[in-house]
């Protein structure tokens, strides 16, 4: 494999030592084909292995390392760096979430306002022996909605969010279509309760950000949209 | 940072350990019966590694053909190559009907069948379509759904905890001491039981499936206290591992009808297994993609086969194989509605683990006798459900099964048992690994370390075994031991200290490893996934039994006088062929 010579910027941060987070600079020899997260790991293997990030299964499922590279949120180990062709490379952890050391961010908040949300069946008539039974029509209502990984790159991408941090953002209103829509669910007055809110849905202004940063290339803007027709239909 | 007393300390009825299908579920378990469950785990629990399971969960639903639990049975049976334990294998296929009907009334996103039904698609050594699926993502979605429940439930989690030891004496499992690894500290779960759920061992080798998380964790501490192991030997290689990622393209692209092929155009499998062709098992297909590399068969002569989809066609690949596109397409830029894609076989499930019996209690020995209070469900186990080989789509079954057992063993245990005291010093084996790792003199780095075990682990114990090789690995692995005893970490701080984590999963590693080479060695026979050319045919007279190893002072103490649980009468041990 050839290898190439690569200069990029990470920005820094060990909160015992430094009071702000401050860009490194390193240089390194790689596989012309690494990923981002090849690269994050010969620095912190082999070069300087206080270098702190997330990461753990390498196959973009997990949701783990999603950070920014040159402006864009991408997940680390899928992202080749020669998607950022010619330009210096410049990693930085996800905005709009408190830095704990380097790359890895505090996502207690995000995962918080999924809990809000009320993640799971809500369920008024009795269980069925088997399977409650669902049309792959109805299936297909959530099918790309289910593909979410959690990994916060939407909502760290969302200028409402950066604005008011206590606004419920992308991936958890996300999860609400996915329950609210799901044929089986019983809770939908409950969730739309919950994000008809000052805090909650009408803070999107459709600005597109989140499925632009979503690696799973969910049309999250268009599922909030309908929830928004939900919401409205409702209350008429 | 400075070695430190006891300033944390939480007293909970149980601790899990391992945030998975296995650990949530037995978690989920305990909540729903308002018992006090802590779950530590060293990633956010849906960062964990059955979200990767890609193709289905088993459960003969007979949904869309004929199907029964003992046919079920018999697959799972012949699958292990008759080293799997019958009494298990039959509670399993019995309780998978109920595991997946309590997933679906959870809400897991199950695909559809016209009529409404769950969804079942074909998988390699099952003989009617018995995988319930959503897409190609059915770990992730159960992952999910578990965590949500959870949170229903309100079970309290310690995310980024990484444990460090297990406090155990005189046969009692008394808590853990783990380290927070997002504020740094020490601090030590009191409990009435424990159960380990920490998953699968794959990373001891370089070409894997696996996680970074997947560092043997639970056997590294059995081993370290006095503790055996069971069938380490027993390694699955997964047939579809993306050429040099190890990454895993589902089986599921398999059961839609994807060929595999060699240089010359051929599907192979038609020498080796003439009637299930590339829905053989994975140990089968795995050595017969090996000998058409090894006879220069792969692609150009390389160290690859090819996997092709495209007559499949790219709507049918969209909808049901979604997961495998877009792999192939980010990792290796190959369209597989186009192009065929190239694949390898890759380390991909740990069929040893921690002994346990039926009731997931951890076995001290292979008498059966039990250290009380301590539990072990899921991959990290060893019950043993999957024998010397698993079939595809028991293991997410197996998790959430043993983990649904696991967690009424526990309530169980816990209404009739008080806490029992703690060790007197209990965080002295935990303070001593951290700080040997931080203030040693020594000058070895863990990465080059493990770079070194997992590239001859590959080479060496990988889908094709022999006595030279192995004797060669024993040399490398006692070398690795020696200096990873003078491995320095660069991070000295106490907050997210990656590089403190990272060495001492590799301790885990290098400790069960050992355990895994002298196993193989052992077994002077071929069955399942341990493939000796040395040895090549099965021998039911001397090793149709369990290994189980302990660490010792002057190396592995092994015992092979525990037996294999057979019902003579109705799954006697036959030749295996598909």
């Amino acid at each position: 494999m050839a290898k190439q010579k690569i200069k990029l910027k990470i920005l820094r941060y060990t909160p015992e030592k430094q009071k702000k987070p401050y860009w490194s600079t390193y240089q390194l020899e790689v596989d012309q084909d690494s990923t981002v997260l090849d690269v994050l790991n010969e620095i912190h293997w082999n070069i300087d292995g206080s270098l702190s990030y997330r990461r753990s299964c390498r196959s973009a499922i997990c949701g783990s390392c999603a950070l920014k590279v040159n402006g864009q949120n991408i997940l680390a180990c899928e992202t080749p760096i020669h998607k950022f062709k010619g330009k210096k490379l410049k990693i930085e952890p996800l905005p709009g979430f408190p830095i704990i050391k380097d790359l890895v961010v505090d996502m207690d908040n995000f995962f918080e306002k999924l809990r809000q949300i009320k993640p799971f069946l809500i369920l008024k008539k009795p269980l069925p022996d088997k399977e409650f039974t669902q049309s792959p029509e109805q299936f297909s209502e959530i099918r790309e909605s289910i593909l979410c990984i959690l990994c916060g790159a939407c909502t760290s991408s969302c200028p409402s969010l950066w604005s008011n941090k206590d606004y419920l953002g992308p991936a958890s209103l996300l999860k609400a279509y996915r329950f609210i829509f799901d044929s089986r669910d019983d809770g939908a007055m409950e969730r739309i309760d919950m994000i008809n809110d000052r805090n909650g849905i009408w803070r999107c202004h459709t600005i597109f950000n989140c499925m632009e940063a979503c690696p799973k290339n969910i049309n999250i803007t268009e599922y909030i949209s309908k929830l928004k027709v939900k919401i409205v239909e409702n209350s008429i | 940072m400075k070695v430190e007393e006891a300033k944390y300390y939480h007293q909970v009825d149980t601790v899990v350990v391992g945030a998975g299908l296995a650990g949530l579920r037995a978690a989920l378990e305990l909540a729903r019966n308002n018992q006090a469950v802590g779950v530590i785990t060293k990633v956010y629990p849906t960062r964990s590694h059955s979200g990767g399971a890609q193709g289905g969960i088993a459960a003969s639903l007979a949904n869309v053909a004929e199907d029964s639990p003992e046919l079920h049975m018999f697959d799972t049976v012949k699958g292990s190559d008759y080293l799997g334990d019958q009494d298990v294998i039959e509670l399993f296929v019995n309780e998978a009907i109920k595991t997946i009907y309590e997933f679906e009334h959870m809400g897991v996103p199950f695909s559809r069948t016209e009529d409404g039904k769950i969804n079942q698609r074909p998988f390699g050594g099952h003989s009617s379509p018995r995988a319930c699926f959503s897409a190609d993502i059915t770990g992730h979605v159960l992952l999910h759904t578990l965590y949500e429940q959870c949170l229903k439930y309100n079970v309290h989690f310690f995310n980024e905890y990484q444990v460090f030891s297990l406090l155990i004496k005189d046969d009692i499992s008394r808590g853990v001491v783990a380290w927070d690894i997002r504020n740094g500290g020490l601090h030590i779960f009191h409990s009435k039981t424990v159960l380990l759920a920490t998953g699968g061992y794959g990373r001891a080798f370089k070409i894997t499936s696996n996680s970074f998380a997947n560092s043997g964790d639970s056997l590294g501490l059995i081993l370290e206290n006095k503790l055996p192991l069971e069938d380490m030997e027993f390694v699955q290689f997964h047939p579809t591992g993306l050429y040099k990622h190890g990454i895993l393209l589902s089986e599921a692209a398999r059961g839609e009808g994807a060929y595999i092929t060699n240089d010359k155009g051929e599907r192979f499998m038609k020498n080796y297994a003439p009637e299930k062709m590339e829905l053989a098992p994975r140990d089968v297909v795995s050595r017969a993609e090996q000998t058409e590399i090894n006879n220069g068969r792969g692609i150009n002569g390389q160290e690859y086969v090819y996997l092709d989809l495209r007559h499949l066609g790219a709507k049918k690949i969209m909808e049901r194989l979604p997961q495998v596109q877009e792999l192939a397409l980010k990792y290796i830029k190959t369209d597989c509605t186009l192009e065929p894609v190239p694949i390898q076989p890759t380390a991909h499930y740990s069929m040893g683990g921690v002994p346990a019996n039926i009731k997931t209690e951890v076995l001290k020995n292979g008498n059966g006798d039990i250290i009380k209070g301590l539990y072990t469900a899921g991959e990290a186990s060893c019950l043993s459900l999957h024998g010397a080989n698993r079939l595809g789509t028991n293991s997410l079954q197996g998790a959430a099964t043993f983990g649904r057992i696991a967690g009424k063993s526990m309530s169980e245990f816990v209404k009739s048992n008080a806490y029992e005291s703690l060790p007197s010093n209990p965080l002295e084996v935990a303070n001593g690994k951290i700080s040997s790792l931080v203030e040693g003199s020594g000058k070895e780095k863990h990465a080059s370390l493990r770079e070194e075990l997992q590239k001859n682990m590959t080479k060496f114990l990988g889908v094709f075994r022999n006595e030279k090789d192995m004797l060669t690995m024993k040399q490398k692995i006692k070398e690795l031991q020696d200096r990873y005893k003078k491995v320095i970490i660069d991070d000295k701080g106490k907050i997210y200290n990656l590089d403190l984590i990272e060495a001492f999963e590799l301790g885990n590693l290098l400790v069960f490893s050992e355990v895994l080479i002298e196993g193989s060695l052992a077994r002077k026979e071929s069955r399942g996934a341990h493939y000796r050319t040395d040895f090549p045919e099965r021998d039911d007279e001397n090793w149709l039994k369990h290994t189980m190893a302990w660490k010792t002072e002057t190396g592995v103490k092994l015992d092979h006088s525990k037996k294999v649980i057979i019902y003579w009468d109705r799954y006697p041990p036959q030749e295996r062929k598909y």
